[in-house]
């Protein structure tokens, strides 16, 4: 792809619609929503609480877990199989990581944070706005945190670098779409989640990762606007 | 909250929600759910909030019915909707979910399983309905029972490409329901009937019957719950509660399809 303008008209960096509210889920400690162009996440905090079986707690820190998962009718082709597969558990593990980095798991010492990320509808980057959604279920739960997680997949599409892939640039062949999910602390820039699927040089990698960063930081506007928002409503009850 | 409130709450005729005992909470379908679906809806029963959704395959015909489709219901309790569900296998709680709503559906043939034959004997449609709760605030089976149909009702083939289905692309033929089998819970706790429970009265529940009613009054499915037995007499309360009730729903869903 060499002309100005991508699949669906973005500019190259530009995220697709982003849509973040909290509050989805009534009986969860924490929850939001997180929508990435047609990809919809859920997520939902239950915790700190306690963890059984037993010989699971950790007297030193809290546990975290998530839970990744596609209702059996969100994907764009056949139905999802219902259950955990190799894919929906790795995608879990990386967000675990991506979110403790940024949790005080000290203060839960022997007790359990879950968080469940459910998607009713998927377009490519699921478990970016994934982690989108769980970072502000998380702080809506009155988690202690250092700062929220925000994450975008950025590609190479043909031969330029272009943010947020949409399904239809995901899919491209002859070449292949790079892509490449990242996730950033939004004050500090580092890095807690960083994956790849295809071929990159070291500097068009580089390049990619300072793209991404700086579409985190529009995403983490976002999500601190609709923080503020429940926050607002709240103060009026 | 105890049984013993619960109890009280309903000795004054009021429940603690402020509802009468057969009065449903607020009920809204909504169709936003997943544009990926063939169909979904969305129930909203108060803060119960649930979403089903159909997604078509292709498949070969059982051989026994050769020039019949195939559906298949199953219900997920995601842990997300209520700190006590948890991951893994279906429980028991689900299966009968998904079979009670599969129950009314198919007995009440409201689906022409023969128009989801493409080629007897080798090709026919599989249609797989997938219930989910986001919120469970009680009463999931009535719930389900609606977004189910809802689905059903709104779904759009997509095409078809030799053998291969094209599911970027929706046809305009959907299912038709010749009948509406809606599934309405009536709950007995002591010897006030109530519909509609809320997560806190569901503990207190002694024995349900969710009683599945077409149009014209008559019954397609039937399932008793609960630790505690029923007299004929209760049964019989129960189903003409559920009846009317049904009307309601029956009503609602009406309108909220209407122009899908």
């Amino acid at each position: 792809m060499t002309s100005s303008k991508r699949l669906d008209g973005r500019g190259f960096e530009e995220t697709r619609e982003i849509e973040a509210k909290i509050g989805i889920v009534k009986r969860a400690d924490g929850s939001a929503m997180f929508r990435m162009g047609k990809t919809v996440a859920y997520a939902a905090v239950y915790g700190p609480r306690d963890l059984y079986p037993k010989f699971l707690q950790n007297p030193e820190k809290g546990i975290m877990r998530c839970n990744y998962n596609m209702m059996p009718f969100s994907g764009q082709g056949e139905r999802v199989r219902p259950g955990p597969s190799r894919r929906s558990r790795e995608i879990g593990m990386v967000t675990e990581k991506a979110l403790s980095s940024v949790v005080n798991l000290d203060e839960f010492k022997n007790a359990v944070v879950d968080v469940f990320i459910e998607f009713p509808q998927t377009d490519a980057g699921s478990r970016c706005t994934g982690i989108c959604a769980a970072a502000l279920a998380l702080a809506d739960a009155g988690i202690t945190m250092k700062d929220l997680v925000a994450a975008v997949a950025v590609g190479k599409v043909g031969d330029r670098l272009a943010v947020d892939l949409s399904y239809e640039e995901e899919a491209l062949k002859d070449p292949d779409t790079t892509d490449i999910p990242m996730a950033f602390v939004p004050s500090t820039g580092e890095i807690v989640l960083l994956q790849m699927d295809g071929i990159i040089s070291k500097d068009e990698l580089m390049e990619a990762i300072e793209l991404g960063k700086n579409a985190c930081k529009k995403l983490n506007e976002i999500q601190v606007a609709a923080l503020k928002k429940k926050f607002e409503v709240d103060k009026n009850e | 909250m105890s049984d013993n409130h619960i109890l009280k709450n309903l000795e004054s005729g009021t429940r603690f929600d402020g509802r009468k005992l057969l009065e449903y909470r607020k009920i809204e379908i909504k169709f936003d759910v997943s544009v990926n679906a063939e169909g979904a809806a969305r129930v909203i029963l108060g803060d119960t909030e649930v979403l089903a959704g159909v997604k078509v395959e292709m498949g070969t015909p059982y051989p026994d019915i050769p020039e019949e489709g195939v559906l298949m219901v199953g219900a997920e309790l995601l842990p997300m909707s209520n700190p006590d569900f948890e991951s893994g296998p279906p429980s028991i709680h689900a299966i009968e979910l998904a079979r009670v709503v599969d129950r009314g559906i198919r007995e009440s043939k409201c689906v022409d399983f023969k128009k989801l034959c493409i080629t007897p004997n080798e090709k026919v449609w599989t249609v797989c309905l997938d219930l989910v709760p986001v919120n469970d605030d009680g009463d999931l089976l009535d719930a389900f029972g609606l977004a189910g149909l809802a689905a059903l009702k709104t779904m759009k083939f997509p095409k078809v490409d030799g053998d291969k289905i094209d599911y970027h692309e929706k046809t305009s033929a959907g299912i038709e329901l010749r009948n509406l089998p809606i599934p309405v819970t009536v709950c007995k706790i002591d010897k006030y009937f109530i519909v509609d429970p809320s997560n806190e009265e569901e503990p207190a529940i002694e024995a349900r019957l969710t009683v599945t009613s077409l149009e014209d009054g008559s019954l397609c499915a039937l399932q008793k719950g609960g630790d505690k037995p029923l007299t004929s007499e209760d049964i019989s309360t129960m189903v003409d509660i559920a009846i009317e009730k049904g009307k309601e729903l029956r009503r609602v869903f009406e309108s909220a399809t209407k122009h899908r």
